[in-house]
């Protein structure tokens, strides 16, 4: 594995990724969900609102790169906030 | 429910599965560890975190060239699909006739893009292209080497050389799978073409045209190819598009670190857009 150049954060970062498919897959298996309308315009699933809420953390992070010279931690912490209520209200 | 429960079907899964793992997700994820960190050699690298994204994301070149990727990509969708459904409506629908058209329209989705691109770059010029040739002695000043205006017309023209057909092809299928009925019922109601266009044919139209967008949204997204050989990116940078600008980074100056953090910008931004494209006609149809 040497040749894929790991590293400590983008390993967690790829760990916090599976460990997230893989307990949304069980909880979908074990309870599957129903479409329906939260505060976004469209009727998502449960797996809808963690594939969109995962890419706008994505751009959240690329905004605070781009724009701010804040720490990433502030973006990180926005963005997990903003995942959860995604997937709560979404 | 009455689904019958068999998991073994899962393991017929297993080969794609591992194709794709093989050919997307780990080079996708090697690209990653790549943007964190300064690489010089197989065992000297450093971490530096969110840097290269910092440095990409301020980089004026790639503003330009990101700015003249969407100004590409958008005119391209504007010309072929509105000409790519007039080419379809106006094609024959039995008879020799029809297939000598079907054949006709494949040939340029058969030929190769670097062949596309020296064709063009041979068909343009001035000195021995007939294109190049006829405009100069018609009197129009033209030279795709020296003028924007004229690299944008060309590598334009080409792309629409090249891709109408595709989006003809769909749609001319879409168009066959119409029932005969609904234009017998257009007919007692005397509806006038454009009607039977707005109200039958387009609706019905819709499923073969999302897939026509987003192919060539995503495909003039990723163009490198054709410009490549036909202008290299000139004159200057205004035929530079983002896969261009990515290459010189990544191979012609090495940077592997920064041109990888472009690359998953590049990958985020393809992967937006195709999802609200998909999302937004998908869920068109379920408000109805």
């Amino acid at each position: 594995m040497n040749w894929m150049a790991w590293t400590l954060t983008t390993g967690v970062f790829f760990s916090v990724i599976a460990v997230m498919l893989i307990a949304m897959t069980v909880w979908e298996l074990r309870c599957p969900s129903t479409e329906r309308r939260g505060f976004l315009p469209i009727e998502t699933s449960r797996g809808d609102r963690l594939f969109i809420g995962l890419l706008s953390s994505a751009f959240i992070h690329l905004l605070f790169l781009g724009l701010t010279e804040l720490s990433l931690w502030i973006a990180l912490t926005i963005s997990v906030v903003w995942l959860a209520v995604v997937l709560r209200w979404g | 429910m009455n689904k019958t429960q068999n998991n073994k079907a899962w393991l017929l899964v297993l080969p794609v599965f591992l194709l794709v793992a093989f050919s997307a997700i780990i080079p996708l994820m090697t690209v990653v560890n790549y943007s964190v960190q300064d690489i010089f050699d197989q065992n000297s690298a450093y971490f530096v975190g969110a840097e290269w994204y910092r440095e990409v994301l301020l980089d004026p070149r790639l503003h330009d060239s990101l700015l003249r990727q969407f100004g590409f990509s958008g005119a391209v969708l504007l010309i072929e699909i509105p000409l790519g459904i007039l080419v379809a409506l106006m094609m024959p629908t039995r008879g020799v006739m029809a297939s000598l058209s079907l054949i006709l329209l494949a040939i340029p989705l058969l030929i190769p893009w670097n062949v596309v691109g020296t064709i063009w770059q041979i068909f343009g010029r001035a000195d021995i292209g007939l294109f190049g040739w006829a405009l100069n002695n018609l009197g129009v000043d033209y030279n795709y080497a020296a003028n924007p205006t004229d690299a944008w017309f060309t590598v334009l023209l080409m792309d629409v050389w090249h891709w109408t057909s595709l989006v003809a092809l769909l749609c001319y299928s879409g168009l066959r799978a119409i029932p005969e009925a609904f234009y017998q019922a257009a007919r007692i109601d005397r509806a006038s073409k454009w009607a039977i266009f707005r109200f039958i044919q387009l609706p019905r139209l819709k499923s073969v045209l999302i897939i026509g967008v987003l192919l060539r949204f995503m495909d003039s997204f990723m163009i490198y190819t054709e410009p490549f050989v036909l202008t290299g990116g000139g004159p200057g940078n205004s035929t530079t598009f983002l896969s261009q600008t990515l290459t010189q980074m990544a191979i012609g100056q090495f940077d592997l670190g920064p041109a990888a953090a472009f690359s998953l910008v590049y990958f985020l931004i393809v992967l937006l857009v195709s999802w609200l494209f998909f999302t937004t006609i998908t869920h068109l149809d379920n408000r109805k």
